[in-house]
Protein backbone atom coordinates (compact mmCIF):
# COMPACT_ATOMS: atom_id res chain seq x y z
CA UNK A 1 0.00 0.00 0.00
CA UNK A 2 1.33 3.34 -0.65
CA UNK A 3 0.74 6.15 1.55
CA UNK A 4 0.20 8.71 -1.12
CA UNK A 5 -1.95 11.65 -0.71
CA UNK A 6 -4.79 12.41 -3.32
CA UNK A 7 -3.50 14.99 -4.39
CA UNK A 8 0.14 13.95 -4.63
CA UNK A 9 -0.95 11.52 -7.37
CA UNK A 10 -2.50 13.74 -9.56
CA UNK A 11 0.58 15.87 -9.50
CA UNK A 12 2.63 13.20 -10.19
CA UNK A 13 6.12 14.38 -11.61
CA UNK A 14 4.47 17.72 -12.70
CA UNK A 15 3.59 19.46 -15.97
CA UNK A 16 6.02 18.31 -19.03
CA UNK A 17 5.87 21.84 -20.00
CA UNK A 18 5.47 20.43 -23.33
CA UNK A 19 3.05 19.70 -25.91
CA UNK A 20 2.35 23.00 -27.71
CA UNK A 21 4.47 21.91 -30.40
CA UNK A 22 3.14 18.58 -31.05
CA UNK A 23 -0.30 20.11 -31.05
CA UNK A 24 0.99 23.08 -33.35
CA UNK A 25 2.64 20.69 -36.09
CA UNK A 26 -0.05 18.39 -35.90
CA UNK A 27 -1.89 20.76 -37.46
CA UNK A 28 0.48 22.39 -39.66
CA UNK A 29 1.35 19.83 -41.33
CA UNK A 30 -2.44 18.33 -41.52
CA UNK A 31 -2.88 21.57 -43.68
CA UNK A 32 0.37 21.51 -45.58
CA UNK A 33 -0.89 18.18 -46.59
CA UNK A 34 -3.78 18.97 -48.53
CA UNK A 35 -2.11 20.95 -51.99
CA UNK A 36 1.12 18.69 -51.31
CA UNK A 37 -0.93 15.45 -51.32
CA UNK A 38 -3.38 16.26 -54.54
CA UNK A 39 -0.02 17.90 -56.03
CA UNK A 40 1.63 14.02 -55.58
CA UNK A 41 -0.97 12.02 -56.32
CA UNK A 42 -1.54 13.33 -59.69
CA UNK A 43 1.79 12.74 -61.76
CA UNK A 44 1.97 9.44 -59.54
CA UNK A 45 -1.63 8.47 -60.98
CA UNK A 46 -0.63 9.10 -64.50
CA UNK A 47 2.81 7.54 -63.69
CA UNK A 48 1.99 4.45 -61.97
CA UNK A 49 1.60 1.63 -64.52
CA UNK A 50 2.70 3.17 -67.45
CA UNK A 51 5.95 1.60 -67.22
CA UNK A 52 9.71 2.35 -65.94
CA UNK A 53 10.44 4.97 -68.36
CA UNK A 54 7.49 7.09 -67.46
CA UNK A 55 7.97 7.19 -63.76
CA UNK A 56 11.43 7.82 -63.86
CA UNK A 57 10.51 10.94 -66.43
CA UNK A 58 8.07 12.21 -64.64
CA UNK A 59 10.07 12.69 -61.05
CA UNK A 60 13.07 14.14 -63.38
CA UNK A 61 10.50 16.79 -63.34
CA UNK A 62 11.96 19.07 -60.70
CA UNK A 63 8.08 20.28 -59.31
CA UNK A 64 7.17 16.46 -59.38
CA UNK A 65 10.75 15.60 -57.55
CA UNK A 66 10.06 18.86 -54.87
CA UNK A 67 6.61 17.91 -54.35
CA UNK A 68 7.17 14.35 -53.94
CA UNK A 69 10.14 14.76 -51.14
CA UNK A 70 7.78 17.72 -49.57
CA UNK A 71 4.65 14.88 -49.86
CA UNK A 72 7.17 12.36 -48.30
CA UNK A 73 8.84 14.46 -45.18
CA UNK A 74 5.89 15.71 -44.47
CA UNK A 75 3.29 13.38 -44.66
CA UNK A 76 5.70 11.20 -42.39
CA UNK A 77 6.40 13.49 -40.06
CA UNK A 78 2.08 13.57 -39.94
CA UNK A 79 2.25 10.15 -39.23
CA UNK A 80 4.75 9.51 -36.87
CA UNK A 81 3.00 12.58 -34.79
CA UNK A 82 -0.36 11.01 -34.93
CA UNK A 83 1.03 7.44 -33.76
CA UNK A 84 2.29 9.10 -31.43
CA UNK A 85 -1.01 10.44 -29.66
CA UNK A 86 -2.48 6.77 -30.46
CA UNK A 87 0.42 5.14 -28.53
CA UNK A 88 -0.06 7.68 -25.81
CA UNK A 89 -3.29 7.05 -25.53
CA UNK A 90 -3.69 3.05 -25.63
CA UNK A 91 -0.17 1.82 -24.52
CA UNK A 92 0.25 1.93 -20.92
CA UNK A 93 3.16 -0.30 -19.12
CA UNK A 94 5.91 2.06 -19.38
CA UNK A 95 8.85 -0.37 -21.23
CA UNK A 96 6.39 -0.81 -23.83
CA UNK A 97 5.54 2.36 -24.31
CA UNK A 98 8.88 3.67 -24.61
CA UNK A 99 9.69 1.11 -27.11
CA UNK A 100 7.06 1.96 -28.82
CA UNK A 101 7.86 5.61 -29.35
CA UNK A 102 11.22 5.23 -29.80
CA UNK A 103 10.36 2.97 -33.17
CA UNK A 104 7.60 5.53 -33.80
CA UNK A 105 10.41 7.99 -33.78
CA UNK A 106 12.95 6.69 -35.63
CA UNK A 107 11.04 4.79 -38.05
CA UNK A 108 9.36 7.11 -39.79
CA UNK A 109 12.48 9.42 -39.98
CA UNK A 110 14.27 7.05 -41.56
CA UNK A 111 11.42 6.32 -44.69
CA UNK A 112 11.07 9.94 -44.92
CA UNK A 113 14.91 9.86 -45.78
CA UNK A 114 15.12 6.99 -47.67
CA UNK A 115 12.00 8.50 -50.00
CA UNK A 116 13.53 11.91 -50.42
CA UNK A 117 16.75 9.95 -51.21
CA UNK A 118 15.00 7.88 -54.06
CA UNK A 119 13.55 11.08 -55.41
CA UNK A 120 16.34 12.75 -54.97
CA UNK A 121 18.22 10.15 -56.64
CA UNK A 122 15.92 10.27 -59.75
CA UNK A 123 15.68 13.69 -59.97
CA UNK A 124 19.39 14.41 -60.21
CA UNK A 125 19.94 11.23 -62.41
CA UNK A 126 22.84 9.88 -60.23
CA UNK B 1 -2.79 -1.53 -22.51
CA UNK B 2 -6.24 0.23 -22.40
CA UNK B 3 -8.84 -2.72 -21.02
CA UNK B 4 -11.47 -2.94 -23.62
CA UNK B 5 -13.40 -5.54 -21.60
CA UNK B 6 -14.72 -5.61 -17.86
CA UNK B 7 -12.39 -7.08 -15.58
CA UNK B 8 -13.81 -10.87 -14.99
CA UNK B 9 -14.76 -9.48 -11.15
CA UNK B 10 -16.52 -6.43 -12.65
CA UNK B 11 -18.75 -8.73 -14.89
CA UNK B 12 -22.51 -8.11 -14.34
CA UNK B 13 -24.87 -10.71 -13.75
CA UNK B 14 -28.26 -11.07 -13.50
CA UNK B 15 -30.04 -9.60 -10.19
CA UNK B 16 -33.12 -9.97 -7.99
CA UNK B 17 -36.65 -9.43 -9.78
CA UNK B 18 -38.43 -7.42 -7.21
CA UNK B 19 -42.23 -7.76 -6.57
CA UNK B 20 -44.79 -5.61 -8.51
CA UNK B 21 -46.54 -3.14 -6.33
CA UNK B 22 -49.85 -4.43 -5.98
CA UNK B 23 -53.01 -3.07 -7.63
CA UNK B 24 -50.60 -0.76 -9.98
CA UNK B 25 -51.99 0.39 -13.47
CA UNK B 26 -49.10 2.19 -14.93
CA UNK B 27 -45.91 0.59 -13.95
CA UNK B 28 -42.22 1.37 -15.32
CA UNK B 29 -39.65 -1.62 -15.35
CA UNK B 30 -35.91 0.09 -13.46
CA UNK B 31 -32.91 -2.69 -14.10
CA UNK B 32 -30.38 -0.98 -12.22
CA UNK B 33 -27.03 -1.91 -11.00
CA UNK B 34 -25.94 -3.64 -7.75
CA UNK B 35 -22.49 -3.87 -6.52
CA UNK B 36 -21.88 -4.71 -2.66
CA UNK B 37 -17.77 -4.69 -1.81
CA UNK B 38 -18.52 -6.65 1.49
CA UNK B 39 -20.31 -9.63 -0.11
CA UNK B 40 -17.13 -10.51 -2.91
CA UNK B 41 -20.14 -11.16 -5.19
CA UNK B 42 -19.76 -9.92 -8.76
CA UNK B 43 -22.05 -6.71 -9.64
CA UNK B 44 -25.68 -7.40 -10.47
CA UNK B 45 -28.66 -6.08 -11.99
CA UNK B 46 -31.90 -5.61 -9.95
CA UNK B 47 -35.29 -5.49 -11.63
CA UNK B 48 -37.54 -2.80 -10.14
CA UNK B 49 -41.23 -2.41 -10.84
CA UNK B 50 -42.79 1.00 -9.85
CA UNK B 51 -46.50 2.10 -10.02
CA UNK B 52 -45.86 5.71 -12.41
CA UNK B 53 -49.56 6.78 -11.08
CA UNK B 54 -47.82 7.49 -7.61
CA UNK B 55 -44.33 8.75 -8.45
CA UNK B 56 -42.84 11.93 -9.13
CA UNK B 57 -41.58 12.62 -12.97
CA UNK B 58 -37.90 12.41 -12.48
CA UNK B 59 -35.33 9.44 -12.44
CA UNK B 60 -34.34 10.68 -8.70
CA UNK B 61 -38.15 10.29 -7.27
CA UNK B 62 -38.48 6.69 -8.78
CA UNK B 63 -35.10 5.50 -7.49
CA UNK B 64 -36.01 7.30 -3.53
CA UNK B 65 -39.85 5.83 -4.34
CA UNK B 66 -37.78 2.16 -4.73
CA UNK B 67 -35.18 2.83 -1.73
CA UNK B 68 -38.37 4.52 0.78
CA UNK B 69 -40.83 1.39 0.06
CA UNK B 70 -38.62 -1.77 -2.23
CA UNK B 71 -35.72 -2.18 -1.06
CA UNK B 72 -33.94 0.11 1.42
CA UNK B 73 -30.06 -1.40 0.60
CA UNK B 74 -30.31 0.15 -2.72
CA UNK B 75 -27.68 2.57 -2.43
CA UNK B 76 -27.10 6.38 -3.96
CA UNK B 77 -26.15 9.87 -3.45
CA UNK B 78 -28.75 12.40 -4.07
CA UNK B 79 -29.43 15.77 -2.34
CA UNK B 80 -30.61 18.94 -3.51
CA UNK B 81 -33.16 17.38 -5.97
CA UNK B 82 -33.19 20.23 -8.66
CA UNK B 83 -29.45 19.57 -10.24
CA UNK B 84 -27.30 22.21 -8.03
CA UNK B 85 -25.63 20.27 -6.17
CA UNK B 86 -24.25 17.07 -8.58
CA UNK B 87 -24.48 14.50 -6.21
CA UNK B 88 -26.91 12.12 -8.34
CA UNK B 89 -25.00 11.71 -11.66
CA UNK B 90 -25.10 8.45 -13.10
CA UNK B 91 -25.82 7.06 -16.07
CA UNK B 92 -29.36 6.40 -17.35
CA UNK B 93 -30.21 4.80 -20.48
CA UNK B 94 -26.85 5.21 -21.47
CA UNK B 95 -26.44 9.02 -21.02
CA UNK B 96 -24.56 10.41 -17.85
CA UNK B 97 -26.97 12.71 -16.08
CA UNK B 98 -28.44 13.76 -13.13
CA UNK B 99 -31.14 11.36 -11.82
CA UNK B 100 -32.60 14.29 -10.26
CA UNK B 101 -33.39 16.59 -13.75
CA UNK B 102 -33.75 13.69 -16.11
CA UNK B 103 -37.40 13.27 -16.73
CA UNK B 104 -39.13 9.89 -17.08
CA UNK B 105 -40.58 10.68 -20.07
CA UNK B 106 -37.08 11.12 -22.01
CA UNK B 107 -36.60 7.57 -21.66
CA UNK B 108 -38.35 4.92 -23.83
CA UNK B 109 -38.81 1.53 -22.33
CA UNK B 110 -37.28 -0.04 -19.37
CA UNK B 111 -34.85 2.41 -17.31
CA UNK B 112 -31.65 1.19 -16.68
CA UNK B 113 -29.44 2.80 -14.28
CA UNK B 114 -25.48 1.78 -13.91
CA UNK B 115 -23.26 4.32 -11.94
CA UNK B 116 -20.72 7.04 -13.67
CA UNK B 117 -18.56 4.32 -16.13
CA UNK B 118 -15.08 3.83 -15.74
CA UNK B 119 -14.94 4.88 -12.54
CA UNK B 120 -14.12 2.49 -9.30
CA UNK B 121 -17.69 1.90 -7.23
CA UNK B 122 -17.76 2.25 -3.53
CA UNK B 123 -21.55 0.59 -3.62
CA UNK B 124 -24.53 0.09 -6.06
CA UNK B 125 -24.80 3.87 -7.94
CA UNK B 126 -22.06 5.54 -6.21
CA UNK B 127 -18.57 6.17 -8.00
CA UNK B 128 -15.44 7.07 -5.99
CA UNK B 129 -14.57 10.43 -6.83
CA UNK B 130 -11.40 11.05 -4.84
CA UNK B 131 -9.04 11.31 -7.89
CA UNK B 132 -11.63 13.00 -9.69
CA UNK B 133 -12.11 15.60 -6.87
CA UNK B 134 -7.76 15.88 -6.28
CA UNK B 135 -7.81 17.05 -10.25
CA UNK B 136 -10.09 20.30 -9.44
CA UNK B 137 -8.02 20.87 -6.71
CA UNK B 138 -5.11 20.77 -8.25
CA UNK B 139 -5.88 23.42 -10.80
CA UNK B 140 -6.13 25.94 -7.34
CA UNK B 141 -9.73 26.94 -8.35
CA UNK B 142 -9.98 30.17 -6.83
CA UNK B 143 -8.54 34.00 -7.56
CA UNK B 144 -5.07 33.93 -7.20
CA UNK B 145 -3.46 37.13 -6.64
CA UNK B 146 -0.29 38.70 -6.76
CA UNK B 147 -1.32 42.41 -6.22
CA UNK B 148 -1.99 43.78 -2.63
CA UNK B 149 -4.31 46.17 -3.80
CA UNK B 150 -7.17 47.12 -3.97
CA UNK B 151 -7.11 45.38 -0.25
CA UNK B 152 -10.97 45.71 -0.40
CA UNK B 153 -13.01 44.68 -3.14
CA UNK B 154 -11.40 43.91 -6.83
CA UNK B 155 -13.71 45.48 -9.19
CA UNK B 156 -14.55 43.37 -12.67
CA UNK B 157 -16.68 44.68 -15.59
CA UNK B 158 -19.58 43.61 -16.95
CA UNK B 159 -17.99 42.80 -20.06
CA UNK B 160 -15.53 40.61 -18.33
CA UNK B 161 -17.63 39.33 -15.79
CA UNK B 162 -19.80 38.14 -18.84
CA UNK B 163 -16.58 35.74 -19.97
CA UNK B 164 -17.57 33.14 -16.92
CA UNK B 165 -21.00 32.57 -17.79
CA UNK B 166 -20.76 28.95 -18.98
CA UNK B 167 -18.11 28.28 -17.16
CA UNK B 168 -19.24 29.30 -13.37
CA UNK B 169 -22.51 26.57 -13.72
CA UNK B 170 -20.25 23.75 -13.38
CA UNK B 171 -21.55 21.35 -10.66
CA UNK B 172 -18.71 19.44 -10.52
CA UNK B 173 -21.33 16.00 -11.39
CA UNK B 174 -18.14 14.36 -13.32
CA UNK B 175 -20.64 13.54 -15.38
CA UNK B 176 -18.22 14.92 -18.95
CA UNK B 177 -15.29 13.44 -17.26
CA UNK B 178 -16.87 10.07 -16.76
CA UNK B 179 -17.94 10.15 -20.75
CA UNK B 180 -14.74 10.90 -21.67
CA UNK B 181 -13.23 7.84 -23.33
CA UNK B 182 -9.64 9.64 -22.82
CA UNK B 183 -10.26 10.29 -19.70
CA UNK B 184 -11.31 6.23 -18.99
CA UNK B 185 -8.18 5.15 -20.83
CA UNK B 186 -5.77 8.03 -19.13
CA UNK B 187 -7.40 9.62 -16.10
CA UNK B 188 -4.21 9.20 -14.01
CA UNK B 189 -2.77 11.72 -16.17
CA UNK B 190 -5.04 13.41 -18.12
CA UNK B 191 -7.13 15.91 -15.83
CA UNK B 192 -10.47 15.73 -17.76
CA UNK B 193 -12.98 18.30 -19.56
CA UNK B 194 -14.64 19.34 -15.60
CA UNK B 195 -11.73 20.21 -14.39
CA UNK B 196 -10.02 21.97 -17.57
CA UNK B 197 -13.66 23.59 -17.84
CA UNK B 198 -13.08 25.18 -13.89
CA UNK B 199 -9.06 25.95 -15.00
CA UNK B 200 -10.04 27.77 -18.22
CA UNK B 201 -12.39 29.47 -15.99
CA UNK B 202 -10.05 31.04 -13.65
CA UNK B 203 -7.49 31.50 -16.78
CA UNK B 204 -9.99 33.97 -18.24
CA UNK B 205 -10.92 35.66 -15.37
CA UNK B 206 -9.69 39.15 -15.42
CA UNK B 207 -8.89 39.65 -11.72
CA UNK B 208 -7.01 36.53 -11.41
CA UNK B 209 -2.99 37.46 -11.77
CA UNK B 210 -1.38 33.51 -12.16
CA UNK B 211 -2.47 33.01 -16.05
CA UNK B 212 0.80 32.17 -16.76
CA UNK B 213 1.71 29.57 -14.33
CA UNK B 214 -1.96 28.16 -14.53
CA UNK B 215 -0.98 27.66 -18.33
CA UNK B 216 2.33 26.27 -17.26
CA UNK B 217 0.61 23.83 -15.25
CA UNK B 218 -1.53 22.31 -18.05
CA UNK B 219 1.39 22.42 -20.90
CA UNK B 220 1.41 19.07 -21.01
CA UNK B 221 0.59 15.72 -23.15
CA UNK B 222 -1.34 14.35 -20.94
CA UNK B 223 -3.21 16.86 -18.39
CA UNK B 224 -4.51 18.70 -21.31
CA UNK B 225 -3.84 17.54 -24.47
CA UNK B 226 -5.13 14.12 -24.00
CA UNK B 227 -8.12 15.98 -25.56
CA UNK B 228 -9.14 14.95 -28.89
CA UNK B 229 -12.25 16.90 -29.22
CA UNK B 230 -14.38 13.51 -28.90
CA UNK B 231 -17.20 15.96 -27.41
CA UNK B 232 -18.82 13.53 -25.14
CA UNK B 233 -18.37 16.11 -22.47
CA UNK B 234 -20.57 18.45 -23.84
CA UNK B 235 -22.97 16.50 -25.23
CA UNK B 236 -23.50 14.58 -21.54
CA UNK B 237 -23.30 17.80 -19.75
CA UNK B 238 -26.51 17.85 -17.99
CA UNK B 239 -26.05 21.70 -17.35
CA UNK B 240 -26.07 22.39 -21.09
CA UNK B 241 -22.44 23.73 -20.27
CA UNK B 242 -19.33 23.21 -23.22
CA UNK B 243 -16.20 21.83 -21.40
CA UNK B 244 -14.72 20.48 -25.13
CA UNK B 245 -14.87 24.84 -26.30
CA UNK B 246 -13.26 25.59 -22.59
CA UNK B 247 -10.29 22.68 -23.63
CA UNK B 248 -10.07 24.77 -27.14
CA UNK B 249 -10.04 27.76 -25.29
CA UNK B 250 -7.40 26.86 -23.49
CA UNK B 251 -5.55 25.31 -26.34
CA UNK B 252 -5.43 28.46 -28.55
CA UNK B 253 -3.23 30.53 -25.02
CA UNK B 254 -1.19 27.75 -25.40
CA UNK B 255 -0.71 28.86 -29.00
CA UNK B 256 -0.96 32.25 -28.28
CA UNK B 257 1.61 32.59 -26.33
CA UNK B 258 3.95 30.87 -28.40
CA UNK B 259 3.59 32.90 -31.72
Amino acid sequence: MAYKTDYKAVAGLGSAKDGTGHFISQRLTAIALVPLALCFLYPFMRALGSGHEAVLETYRHPFNALIAVGFLIVGFRHLRLGLQVVIEDYIHAERPRMICMILNALTWRGLAIAGAFAVAKIALGA
Amino acid sequence: MVEFTLPKNSRITIGKTWPKPAGAKNIRTFRIYRFDPDSGANPRLDTYFVDMDDCGPMILDALIKIKNEVDPTLTFRRSCREGICGSCAMNIDGINTLACIYGMDEIKGDVKIYPLPHMPVVKDLIPDLTHFYAQHASIMPWLETRTNRPAAEWRQSIEDRKKLDGLYECVMCASCSTSCPSYWWNSDRYLGPAALLHAYRWIIDSRDEATGERLDQLEDPFRLYRCHTIMNCTRTCPKGLNPAKAIAEIKKLMVERRV
